[in-house]
């Protein structure tokens, strides 16, 4: 058979689901996908993370470039307008044409907007494309109100994202409860009481009657009764509507409630288009979630080949967090079918609220509403999907755990058909045969099945079926740090230690193969520092060093350097402040305030770094590591001796603490904070380690983490006087610095080391290892051995040599950079105006 | 192999000006050439250019060197490709190369051919 030509329509989540698949099939088609908006695919389920930050390539499923190395080829930006069915060909608004012999339709759905006069006013909005969220994001600005319109699930997310914005935020619904299509009224009662005491108005059982211009706000929205509501902007999120203009045009046929008619193998009445997702009806329904998308892509997909598969309807049950409140729905939730009968868990105080349909025998789960408290979501929805028998006291599963509670549906217990993954449709028994097939870890097993890749919600479960399974198998994990050892990090560290060894080239004699590489070269580099604590850049370990510890400065990107001196504590002296504008000015740097309350200096040049930090050196100052996977910073606030609210001196203890641990070499960086009080101004909940003062002493915080993967560091001790507290965090640094992986930052570290938090107590505190002795043994030699490096280097002329631009041309700089001006400073030059400076110049 | 004429040689540095298994960067005319010294490797020198294409930047003499399944690499510092010390291809991209140079030690004079 000749290639087939498949053009698929629409590129949202479905759509690029559809050619993922089709992809993998190994089928022979060439693809073509036709997508109206500018970007490729990208993962609407989560658009609301763009408000907390996210930038719309972190949103992608996938790229231009991956689309292109498959061979698929992608038009962006322009809209079919028109499919010719005679001629197998369908038209672009821009006039392009692709013939096809299979067509299929992911054109999804659009934001219902309700024919309310004045609903077309430009501060009112929808709210479902990156676009979209460009658009609410600059309504806000200058926005004091804002206002949803709709009380369901994307209603709720996009009050959620009104909120962020920092508006005051209404929710106004026309039915009478919240999320009446996933909740009881018990449910959505609870849901708005808990979105209520987060500041959320919710106005229910109300219908805008007209958008008019306001008084106090920019717009008023009146309601029956002459009530009226003011506010700057309204963002539509009533419903969503079929995208089946296309097919109407087309003459396919339209279900009653919008939609283009599929049959079980997602065809339409043409024999050669196919439609799946939001913009197909199925029996007169849209199935509105990810999930049944997914599947009708992968059905659609099957058609092409010879195990054509059947969609028959899907499992809409839904778990999510919406305005920080867990919500979760299953199957029946409103216990509509004959027989059900229900239980219901309600605690007002707690704020939560549980409900099981069951069958009439009390054997098997129709439905369950849950809010406030999701944590029975996994184990219902298993008895739900699989038919697993209920316990005798169905209750159990749904009422507060205490001895002996409910029992646990462990992963031995589920079936082999039992769903993990509902986004991707994977089964226990696909995440058994892709172990069989080699996996070996939870990201193979992500990687090989995709489960936990949608929605994420399925992530607990699947790493207990992962590691139940690989335990079964008695599996033991490859975890070597790169081809040159078969060991871990920590493998290597134990023996460098053991057999004394302070060179790489002993290590790779003994124990390795091959050169050495990027990887482990620096990972052992570290690790003869944490051990050894000599001078990093001597004869033997210069060359293993990451380039920002080579030169003792940050690279930037165009081959520059920053310069961080070590501020301890965030506190300095005007003199020192001085000191630092006048280098920065001498040697025409751009400086910048850090996080870590220190001063950034950019755009040296190799050459001028001995120079420069001769200068520094010379007024006081000291390297500050910014370069080194080693301590950072230890942030603090005034404390006791300013602040009239602070009960002890945060700024001696966090000065302290940064120049005890200041070089300590370990897996990654290490960041701390010292705050006075509890107010936290210092934001030591978010470091590697954290103290917080009380008014008994100090609280100790370990494993928190900000940047790309926040994490809340964990209470570890509390009440503790200062020795107790320096000899805890001596244990607990050394101890991460022994057994963490090659670049594990301590929130990593802390997840994966098994027994958790309690088990690092035990080591740390009780000495379960008996090794505390030894820990604090080691951190005692690196603090006593403790050298600025860059005194060190600028003192010997030899090591100053090696940071020559040139070997051969001392004074010569790299012609490469150049800065322009901005605000007052030096900025790496752009591409387009480093052609126009190199233009004029020549 | 490019036969480099003895004219065409340019001394660069001396072997004692390297730093053993790392780069450092020569200016030969108007270009920038990265040049390694592997002392337990034959040949012990490798010169390419310093340009990292990738990253548009002079960087290339400052990264770490080491083996990709026993080919000679340097690995740029700015976004961690490799790049072959004997043939300048990029491993993880086939479409880019960059420049190798001839190198040769004289006594203890390094040089370059042009």
């Amino acid at each position: 058979m000749a290639t087939q030509n498949i053009v698929v329509v629409g590129n949202g989540m479905v759509g690029h689901h559809y050619v993922d698949q089709l992809l993998q099939s190994g089928l022979d088609v060439a693809i073509t996908v036709i997508g109206a908006e500018p970007r490729p695919a990208y993962d609407r389920v989560h658009l609301s993370e763009f408000f907390a930050g996210k930038k719309p390539e972190e949103l992608a499923l996938t790229t231009r470039e991956f689309y292109q190395q498959n061979g698929v080829k992608a038009h962006f930006g322009d809209a079919v307008q028109e499919i010719l069915r005679d001629e197998k060909a369908v038209v672009t608004e821009g006039g392009r044409r692709f013939d096809y012999d299979k067509l299929v339709l992911a054109t999804g759905s659009y934001p219902f907007v309700p024919p309310i006069p004045g609903s077309s006013h430009q501060r009112c909005l929808t709210y479902r494309t990156i676009d979209d969220l460009g658009a609410i994001k600059s309504a806000a600005q200058g926005s004091k109100v804002g206002v949803v319109v709709g009380g369901g699930l994307l209603g709720l997310e996009c009050a959620n994202a009104l909120k962020n914005l920092g508006m005051e935020t209404h929710v106004v619904e026309f039915a009478p409860g919240l999320m009446g299509v996933q909740l009881d009224e018990g449910g959505s009662r609870m849901l708005r009481r808990k979105i209520e005491a987060l500041d959320v108005t919710v106005h229910t059982s109300t219908a805008t009657q007209d958008i008019v211009p306001g008084e106090d706000c920019k717009l008023r929205m009146n309601f029956a009764d002459d009530k009226f509501l003011e506010t700057d902007m309204i963002v539509f999120s009533a419903g969503i509507r079929p995208f089946d203009q296309l097919g109407r045009n087309a003459g396919l046929e339209i279900g009653a409630r919008g939609g283009i008619v599929v049959d079980y193998h997602c065809r339409t009445t043409d024999e050669n288009i196919f439609a799946i997702g939001e913009c197909a009806s199925l029996g007169n329904f849209i199935y509105g979630l990810v999930a049944p998308g997914y599947r009708m892509a992968e059905v659609a997909v099957s058609q092409l080949g010879s195990d054509k598969k059947v969609f028959k309807g899907a499992d809409m049950s839904t778990k999510l967090k919406l305005l920080g409140v867990d919500v979760g729905s299953i199957g029946d939730a409103h216990g509509k079918g004959e027989g059900s009968t229900s239980y219901v868990f309600s605690d007002e105080r707690a704020e939560v609220y549980k409900r099981i349909n069951v069958s009439s025998d009390g054997k098997t789960l129709l439905g369950a509403v849950l809010v406030g408290d999701c944590d029975d979501y996994d184990t219902l929805l298993q008895y739900f999907l699989n038919g697993i028998e209920l316990p005798d006291n169905p209750e159990t599963l749904i009422l507060p755990s205490v001895e002996g509670g409910a029992p646990q549906l462990g992963p031995a217990a589920l079936p082999m058909a039992a769903t993990v993954c509902s986004c991707h449709n994977v089964s226990k028994g696909s995440i058994v045969e892709a172990i069989d097939g080699g996996c070996c870890s939870l990201g193979d097993v992500k990687a090989s099945t995709r489960a936990s890749t949608g929605c994420g919600g399925c992530s607990a479960l699947l790493k207990s079926v992962v590691d139940y399974e690989l335990e079964a198998r008695g599996v033991s994990v490859d975890k070597s740090i790169c081809e040159h050892f078969p060991f871990t990090r920590q493998e290597i560290f134990h023996i460098c230690k053991v057999e004394n060894l302070r060179s790489f080239d002993e290590l790779l004699a003994g124990h390795g193969t091959g050169r050495g590489c990027d990887i482990c070269k620096p990972a052992v580099a570290s690790i003869l520092a944490s051990l050894w604590n000599d001078y990093i850049l001597n004869d033997k370990t210069a060359g293993l060093q990451d380039t920002n510890d080579r030169f003792l400065a940050n690279m930037q990107k165009d081959g520059t350097y920053s310069v961080v001196p070590r501020v301890a504590g965030g506190e300095i002296t005007p003199d020192k402040l001085i000191v630092l504008g006048e280098v920065a000015k001498k040697y025409n740097l751009y400086t910048k305030i850090t996080g870590g309350q220190r001063i950034d200096l950019f755009g040296a040049h190799m050459g001028d770094l001995p120079a420069i930090w001769k200068e520094l050196v010379d007024a006081g100052f000291e390297t500050g590591h910014a370069y080194g996977k080693a301590l950072r910073t230890v942030k603090s606030c005034v404390g006791s001796t300013w602040c009239r609210y602070g009960v002890q001196d945060s700024v001696s203890m966090a000065i302290y603490v940064e120049n005890r641990y200041k070089g300590l070499r370990s897996p990654h960086k290490i960041k701390s904070a010292v705050s006075g009080c509890t107010r936290e101004c210092a934001e030591a909940q978010s470091k590697d380690f954290g103290v917080i003062a009380t008014e008994n002493g100090w609280n100790l915080y370990v494993c928190g983490n900000g940047g790309m993967k926040p994490r809340h560091a964990d209470l570890f001790a509390t009440d503790l006087d200062d020795e107790t507290l320096i000899r805890y965090v001596d244990r607990f640094l050394m101890f991460y610095v022994r057994t963490a992986d090659r670049l594990q930052r301590t929130s990593v570290w802390l997840e994966n080391l098994e027994g958790g938090l309690d088990y690092l107590r035990e080591v740390v505190i009780d000495d379960k290892l008996g090794i505390c002795a030894e820990l604090e043994a080691q951190m005692a030699a690196v603090v006593g051995t403790y050298q600025c490096e860059w005194k060190t280097t600028i003192e010997d002329p030899e090591k100053a040599k090696r940071f020559r631009q040139f070997v051969n041309a001392p004074d010569e700089k790299d012609d490469n950079v150049i800065f322009v001006e901005e605000r007052g400073q030096i900025r790496p030059a752009r591409d387009d105006e480093r052609d126009d400076i190199i233009a004029k110049s020549a | 192999m490019k036969v480099v004429k003895a004219s065409d040689w340019q001394a660069v540095c001396r072997l004692s000006d390297l730093v053993e298994n790392a780069g450092v960067c020569a200016l030969m005319d108007d270009e920038q050439v990265a040049i390694f010294y592997l002392p337990g490797e034959t040949p012990r020198l490798y010169a390419i250019g310093n340009r990292d294409p990738i990253g548009n930047a002079n960087v290339l003499s400052r990264g770490i060197v080491g083996d990709v399944n026993g080919e000679l690499v340097v690995a740029s510092p700015l976004y961690k490709q490799h790049f072959s010390l004997t043939t300048g291809q990029c491993l993880e991209d086939d479409a880019v190369s960059i420049p190798v140079y001839e190198i040769a030690l004289d006594g203890d004079v390094v040089k370059l051919g042009k």
